[in-house]
């Protein structure tokens, strides 16, 4: 019986950014299906295939419904293991990138967070934590092509979403990426000389636009 | 040279900390735990995690592993031969006992911790509501991960087990202190079954803080100013 997957997302999301990677990586077949108005007005399913949450991305393999992004790439890492494994075989090393995968969503995902949804000297505070924690991945990426190594792997995924988010981060903090962390662009670079990454990132001018359009919304400007 | 030994940096009254000694339990590693003292963090702490400076931290063969639900998987998998499996068999009763984790640790165990903090009857009446309503989801996660087990791993305490039956302890403080029970017979009757199960296994009892001191150290602790 051949699988059945559906990926219900929301275009911006940096974390069905994630769960998109990996299915293309591993090169599955699955629908895409978008939640237009996710803030308000979510569609039946996705209330009912992740009721605890009601957010996106959920990924539905054979009716099945699993919900978080990080246990979704490390799901399609198990079901599909042939194919680019994301994860390493040696339990030190699936230990160090699982650990750089949680400090990405507790630290950089949060602090990321703040940097669109503050103003003021929230704002200068969030930002000055924001490269502080892009300049501590940079230090683990170190001399590798990639967090995964010679290859893109777990980390990588889990990261990668948010080198389409850079320039709307530079552009509300008013920085340059490329100036504070020159290595970490290059890797963003380098992974989007990947099919799946740069066919299913979009467009940095489109993700300014959908954040001043939240701004309008939460009457942040 | 790196010797095999292990090494668990933490403190007693943690329930991350407990995560890994009831792993190691498990499997029955032996290891030194290095009690750290409260408000004060050891260099081995800050130079083991350098990044977050938290506990636990699990030192094996003089390499560090933090984060407690990853070292439980750490745990699990370097030492797969010494006991059965932490995780589920199939993948996708894998990513429901990962999802639960993470519920756990991000909503579940702040608004129990709520609890305790709360200011005035509103307040503490709100925050007692989410932790309920929390519990109810998690008997239902039990009924569906045990499939009539004991545990939510199945017949052995699992990843999931842990990942939540670490806070029994605290759960059982806060209720003594709120006056109101959260996991009980009539509320949670799996569960109530299962943490009475968890917290007899003799994996789980010698890392257990008593209520009555884990009860009185709570006292202490909040009534110290906000950090």
């Amino acid at each position: 019986m051949a699988d059945e997957v559906i990926l219900l997302n929301f275009w911006p999301s940096i974390f069905g950014m994630r769960t998109t990677i990996a299915l293309e990586e591993k090169g599955v077949k699955y629908e895409y299906r978008e939640e237009e108005d996710v803030i308000n007005n979510k569609t039946r399913l996705l209330l009912e295939m992740n009721p605890v949450h009601k957010k996106i991305p959920v990924l539905i393999h054979n009716g099945k419904p699993v919900c978080e992004s990080i246990v979704q790439v490390q799901y399609i890492d198990e079901i599909w293991p042939e194919k680019n494994p994301f994860l390493p075989k040696d339990p030190y090393q699936r230990a160090q990138a699982l650990f750089w995968a949680d400090f990405i969503e507790k630290k950089v995902c949060v602090c990321g967070r703040r940097v669109w949804t503050t103003k003021g000297e929230e704002l200068e505070a969030a930002n000055k934590e924001f490269l502080e924690l892009l300049k501590i991945l940079q230090s683990e990426l170190g001399d590798k092509p990639y967090f995964g190594g010679d290859k893109f792997g777990f980390v990588d995924t889990v990261l990668i979403g948010f080198f389409c988010w850079f320039p709307a981060y530079e552009k509300f903090g008013n920085y340059s990426m490329e100036s504070e962390c020159s290595e970490l662009m290059a890797w963003g670079k380098r992974c989007m000389q990947r099919d799946s990454v740069a066919n299913y990132l979009p467009d940095p001018e489109r993700v300014i636009g959908y954040v001043l359009h939240l701004k309008k919304l939460f009457g942040l400007e | 040279m790196a010797s095999d030994e292990v090494k668990v940096i933490g403190a007693w009254a943690s329930p991350f900390v407990m995560r890994p000694r009831i792993a190691l339990n498990l499997k029955s590693v032996p290891y030194e735990f290095l009690q750290e003292t409260f408000g004060a963090k050891s260099e081995l702490l800050l130079k083991s995690n350098p990044v977050h400076k938290k506990i636990p931290v699990l030192i094996h063969a003089d390499k560090p592993v933090c984060e407690s639900n990853i070292i439980v998987e750490y745990v699990d998998e370097t030492w797969s031969a010494s006991g059965p499996s932490m995780l589920p068999s199939t993948p996708y009763d894998r990513a429901i006992a990962r999802f639960w984790a993470a519920y756990i640790d991000e909503k579940w165990f702040p608004s129990l911790k709520s609890i305790l903090k709360a200011e005035g009857e509103e307040e503490k009446k709100a925050v007692l509501a989410q932790v309920e309503e929390g519990n109810a989801l998690l008997e239902k996660a039990f009924i569906d991960c045990s499939k009539g087990k004991p545990f939510f791993n199945g017949e052995h305490i699992g990843y999931l087990d842990i990942a939540f039956g670490c806070f029994l302890a605290w759960l059982r403080v806060t209720e003594l202190a709120g006056g109101h029970k959260l996991i009980d017979e009539v509320k949670t009757p799996s569960l109530s079954k299962w943490a009475e199960r968890f917290c007899n296994d003799p994996a789980v009892k010698p890392v257990m803080p008593e209520t009555a001191t884990l009860a009185e150290f709570a006292k202490k602790i909040f009534a110290k100013p906000p950090a």
